[in-house]
């Protein structure tokens, strides 16, 4: 009945279209279409119709943008609810979807999608439009968010993955440019070894979606998921551990230290000089603005150190969408709502420059007042100029596993372990190797790896 | 007629505590029976749930990571309780003995870790911990001394130890404490006509007598071993490597409900747990038993 009305809706002329939209009332509200395009009548029936939207996201402040979307569309009433962060988010984002009564719209990070694709919880966006915004972003982001040809998630943001150093540090080791190649930063990682009281930087045991990104920099696949049944695991493979043993070395010479990140000693060994740089992702020069504050104007940003400098190449740590739970009554709106916030410039430049998200659409890419940002913590460094370069670096094939959850914990005991404790790193690759192969067997996949 | 009243009378304590019954029945037995049922399916990411019998089980008794969590919490068990418990009861002693000074205050004192909440007091002691920037840590380099790092893989079970003693040392102080209060001062005055110094007096008179408070605070520490699940949950953030999904059978459970999304394997192993809690707490309740009937 739904689908026959929206078909009508389309072939009929405008004349008749007062028809249709009474057709299309008899669902109030519960629009669900499966497999038609949803017309433009209908998406203004939807977001002219008092509605109310749930949506769950751990993003600071977003209020802000709900607030410009509300007054956009004064008949849709959006509750924001902060449900937890990262792996709580997802526990309760299951929960409820399979509970029936889920949020309308979710968050997820980029890494998440494909699993809660797997379980059949997100909405196809394709029928409501969004293959036509998809070229308003920078394609490798665009596509995390698709997958078996589904547009399941809108960008929010992205983490591009860059080198941010003290320029103070590396000058009084006697290291003028920031590292070219990987080789030049063993180098330089000797020379603030042997010349002053730190390390060139931290390798945190923890952190997976860190060292997936350089894996990624590196151009290794670890990962492919058909959207079906059939994954490919292949984390000890003879490319990542080409990488792993490059920081082998490092580890070893003691090179860079292996602290836990985003702890108390972390943070004191940024403030206090421990750590002369950071490899980290677009997200971090603000963030670490804050959390350093005492090192204001020692910092620069420089592009990840490179394997090939012909062929400058970078990953992606972190970042996050906003997806449709097929649960939701009022996917117009919701969809709309995700669109909107990510898509429409003002709130869009406003996750840039409120909420300091490093942004996925390529008119706040080019936006001034976001390139031209010339923050004091970096000497007046453009750097968002830089780091919106180094996007478009970004290998666009990587694929995550649908189960990143226990890839990331297990990942902690068998890789991180090593790290943690400077042993074996290619053991710790082939021990993450077996559990994962291990995990999506008993799992039902086929695995290939 | 005598019979109607007592009949009355049975049918009023059977409503009095019908609503116990309804919530026990609704709230444990329910849950209980469920998370059985569960725990004998399947849920596969791919294939969807199927009916497995006792496979679940059977995975669990070859589960290395299931092994090594009882195993550590047995090291545990046998190491952190004797210390926690002589510790309460040196305690509960001195204060009784009513020879230490301001024993109010201290009474107090040794209780207030237990008023803490437990996430505060991960927090604090895994700040104290820290390798570097730790009050430890900062003793440690001041003394010149390597510094020690009790967030690795090798010490963490005995820092966790640490604080779980720093907590219910005064929770357990205060069962035996107030166990000792009752004592009744005849025996005290027969044992000092008698000329029974103050040791003799706590060895032979009251450790006797606070038997049974004592081997309640034992059941009640084997079970509590068994179920750690705060404290590797909240150190988890200070040391990612150290503490691995399956540190602890509760926390192997919890991990494997909500991380790896395997309830019914989660139900199984939760069920195991308990019957080891139950076996456990069954042995030592016989061997006190026994040795009570030998004395």
């Amino acid at each position: 009945m739904r689908t026959r009305a929206s078909r009508t809706a389309v072939a009929l002329g405008a004349g008749l279209l007062t028809t249709a939209l009474l057709l299309t009332g008899c669902t109030p509200g519960a629009s669900k279409p499966s497999t038609s395009t949803v017309s433009q009548a209908e998406i203004d029936k939807a977001m002219n119709t008092s509605t109310n939207l749930t949506f769950w996201t751990w993003v600071p402040k977003i209020q802000d943008q709900v607030d410009l979307f509300e007054k956009k569309y004064p008949k849709i009433h959006v509750k924001v609810e902060n449900v937890g962060q990262g792996l709580d988010h997802y526990a309760k984002v299951r929960t409820a979807s399979k509970a029936g009564n889920g949020p309308d719209v979710v968050q997820l990070e980029y890494q998440f999608i494909s699993s809660f694709a797997l379980s059949g919880e997100l909405a196809d966006l394709t029928p409501y439009g969004a293959k036509d915004i998809a070229n308003d972003y920078v394609p490798w982001v665009w596509k995390q968010g698709v997958a078996n040809g589904k547009i399941l998630a809108i960008p929010q943001d992205s983490g591009p993955l860059g080198n941010l150093y003290r320029e103070d540090i590396l000058k009084s080791a006697g290291i003028t440019d920031p590292p070219k190649t990987w080789d030049d930063y063993k180098v330089a990682a000797q020379a603030v070894k042997d010349k002053t009281n730190s390390v060139i930087g931290n390798m945190a045991p923890n952190q997976g979606a860190g060292w997936l990104g350089l894996l990624w920099q590196a151009g290794v696949k670890p990962f492919t998921y058909d959207g079906k049944k059939s994954v490919t695991i292949h984390v000890n493979s003879p490319e990542a551990k080409k990488v792993m043993a490059y920081w082998q070395d490092m580890i070893q010479k003691n090179l860079v230290t292996t602290d836990p990140d985003f702890t108390d000693e972390w943070y004191a060994g940024l403030n206090q000089g421990k750590y002369a740089g950071w490899l980290t992702a677009a997200w971090a020069p603000v963030f670490l603005s804050g959390a350093a504050a005492d090192t204001s104007g020692k910092w620069r940003a420089a592009p990840l150190p490179q394997w090939d400098p012909n062929k400058p190449a970078s990953g992606n740590w972190g970042g996050s969408a906003d997806a449709v739970l097929k649960t939701s009554k009022h996917q117009i709106a919701a969809y709309e709502l995700a669109k909107w916030i990510n898509h429409a410039q003002e709130p869009a430049l406003l996750f840039a420059t409120e909420q300091h998200f490093f942004p996925t659409a390529n008119s706040v890419l080019e936006d001034p007042k976001f390139v031209g940002d010339q923050p004091a913590f970096y000497g007046g460094q453009k750097v968002n100029e830089l780091f919106a370069g180094i996007s478009k670096t970004v290998d666009p094939d990587w694929q995550w596993l649908p189960f990143m959850e226990f890839a990331y914990t297990n990942f902690n005991e068998t890789f991180g372990a090593a790290v943690a404790a400077h042993g074996d790193l290619s053991a710790g690759l082939d021990a993450w190797q077996t559990a994962l192969v291990d995990y999506g067997t008993k799992q039902g996949f086929t695995v290939n790896g | 007629m005598a019979h109607g009243i007592k009949r009355k009378q049975h049918l009023a304590a059977y409503a009095f505590v019908l609503p116990f019954f309804v919530v026990f029945a609704a709230m444990l037995v329910a849950p209980l029976v469920y998370s059985g049922y569960l725990s004998f399916f399947a849920d596969r990411l791919i294939g969807g749930v199927s009916f497995v019998a006792f496979e679940n089980y059977l995975r669990a008794f070859q589960d290395p990571g299931f092994l090594a969590g009882l195993g550590r919490t047995a090291l545990f068990l046998v190491i952190q309780v004797p210390i926690m418990l002589g510790l309460a009861l040196f305690f509960a002693l001195a204060l009784d003995s009513g020879r230490a000074r301001g024993s109010r205050a201290l009474r107090l004192l040794i209780f207030l870790p237990y008023a803490v909440p437990g996430v505060v007091a991960v927090l604090m002691w895994g700040y104290l911990y820290g390798k570097q920037f730790g009050l430890i840590g900062q003793i440690t380099n001041a003394l010149g001394l390597a510094p020690l790092n009790l967030l690795s893989n090798s010490n963490i079970l005995f820092s966790i130890m640490n604080i779980v003693t720093w907590t219910y040392v005064g929770y357990n102080m205060i069962v035996m404490y107030s166990a000792l209060k009752s004592i009744p001062a005849d025996l005290y005055e027969a044992a000092e006509i008698d000329g029974a110094s103050q040791w003799r007096l706590a060895w032979s008179v009251k450790i006797p007598m606070i038997r049974s408070a004592i081997i309640l605070t034992v059941i009640f520490s084997v079970i509590g071993s068994f179920q750690i699940f705060n404290e590797p949950s909240l150190l988890l953030e200070l040391a990612p490597t150290a503490i691995t999904q399956s540190f602890t059978p509760n926390f192997y459970a919890y991990n494997l409900a909500f991380v790896n999304h395997d309830i019914n394997y989660a139900a199984a192993i939760a069920f195991l747990l308990g019957f080891v809690i139950m076996i456990v707490s069954y042995v030592v309740q016989l061997s006190t038993q026994r040795r009570e009937r030998l004395s």
